[in-house]
């Protein structure tokens, strides 16, 4: 696009006592960041000629308070993710995961879906390559939905914007519907529904690529150069995302939001799950949407089906997917997720 | 004559990645032939899981991410 996007590496002459010293300076500037921001959005808000009380003031507030937390929460934990991930690579993990046939190969596929770095765009030769070195079809699947359903981005954000608890109730439940999704569909023997060529492929001489050998700082450089590029492209969609948690802060009264999501009407969780697929945003951008609905009242099990939605079911997804698997397959695959998520919302609506 | 090839499905860093190799071997005066593999089927056949991927005479040399410029140097002068 620009002359940046030809000058991908940080500039080579920084050494490496310079990185090892930027850490905790940048670790220190980020926390002193993140302390200010009630001061800092509540002295920019009151700069508009609103009442602070009023709706509009409300959504200002929200909006102000919250762009700067989600970026400076967004960019921290993708640097973290992208160090972390370094020392994962989908051939490694393709290595871990060949001939676990037993049934822990589907948690673990989980786990290293979340600890794998790979990119959507990527997602069709990582299934080939999955699937042509004998992993197990379910298995594959278990892989390829838990690493955006529990990436650490929606994660983090979680923590940050609507605190733990829900956070953590929502790795486990993410976590065991791609374990499950998984093992479920491992047992439906889809294998002849992949696409023929795919089927017909033989397990190809697997690319033997020489072990980079990463320093320390390498790995930093990663971190970094990841949040240029997921912040640089992702901004977009969190200032969106906090548009319309602060539209639904500010004016949306809370009896309207209790009766269309509100644990009362059954209708509202699988109604949350449809409006989720074709919602195409990714975590960063969904989150802020999450804390304003939670904090309207909407009830907990309606909003993580929508989450849950949101963030592992999108037709673009699928549309790169036709590639290898059939439309039946992709249906299927639809079908035992939202299976999954409804399950999810339906529980927690019952129990809350 | 160098045969490089980038594998990727056409992401941006994909293109990227191609106008490295190039810019990276007009700079050494290398004289190369990139192809760029679009194609889902033949990047995995090449044993490419995380794009962009790079061979060079049929040799992969790299898959994911954007290469290192330094060893991207050694690779087309190798």
């Amino acid at each position: 696009m620009t002359a940046e996007t030809h000058d991908p590496l940080p500039p080579r002459h920084v050494t490496d006592w310079a990185w090892y010293a930027g850490l905790p300076v940048a670790a220190a500037v980020w926390w002193l960041l993140y302390g200010q921001l009630i001061p800092f959005s509540e002295w920019a808000t009151s700069l508009f000629p609103v009442a602070r009380d009023s709706h509009t003031g409300e959504a200002i507030a929200f909006f102000i308070y919250d762009v700067p937390k989600v970026l400076l929460l967004l960019t921290g934990i993708v640097f973290i993710t992208g160090v972390l991930r370094s020392w994962f690579s989908p051939e490694k993990t393709r290595a871990i995961l060949a001939g676990k046939r037993q049934i822990w190969g589907y948690p673990l596929a989980a786990a290293l879906g979340v600890l794998t770095p790979f990119c959507s765009c990527s997602s069709v030769p990582l299934f080939i390559g999955f699937v042509s070195a004998g992993i197990p079809l379910g298995v594959t699947f278990s892989f390829l939905i838990a690493g955006p359903m529990v990436g650490p981005v929606g994660l983090g954000l979680l923590y940050g914007l609507v605190g733990w608890k829900i956070a953590t109730i929502y790795l486990v439940f993410g976590f065991t519907i791609a374990t499950v999704a998984g093992f479920v569909m491992g047992r439906m023997g889809l294998e002849r529904h992949l696409q023929d060529w795919v089927r017909d492929l033989n397990a190809g001489p697997v690319g033997e690529l020489p072990q980079e050998q990463l320093t320390f700082v390498d790995r930093l450089k990663i971190g970094v150069e990841q949040v240029r590029e997921i912040v640089g492209k992702v901004w977009i969609w969190v200032l969106v995302g906090i548009g319309i948690g602060a539209a639904i802060h500010g004016y949306v009264p809370e009896q309207i939001m209790m009766q269309i999501m509100g644990g009362e009407a059954w209708w509202s969780v699988p109604a949350a799950v449809a409006v989720g697929v074709p919602m195409y945003t990714n975590a960063a951008g969904v989150i802020p949407i999450v804390e304003a609905l939670l904090g309207k009242g909407a009830a907990l099990g309606t909003t993580l089906a929508f989450m849950m939605s949101v963030i592992a079911l999108s037709l673009p997804e699928m549309i790169i997917l036709k590639q290898v698997l059939t439309y039946r397959l992709i249906a299927i695959f639809l079908a035992v997720v939202a299976a999954g998520i409804l399950a999810t919302g339906f529980l927690f609506n019952a129990i809350l | 004559m160098k045969t490089i090839k980038v594998y990727g499905p056409g992401c941006k860093r994909c293109e990227t990645a191609e106008s490295m190799v190039k810019d990276a071997a007009s700079r050494l005066g290398v004289d190369v032939a990139v192809e760029k593999i679009t194609d889902a089927k033949s990047i995995a056949m090449a044993g490419v899981m995380s794009t962009p991927g790079i061979s060079v005479d049929g040799k992969l040399v790299h898959a994911g991410g954007l290469p290192d410029a330094a060893k991207l140097d050694d690779w087309l002068s190798a």
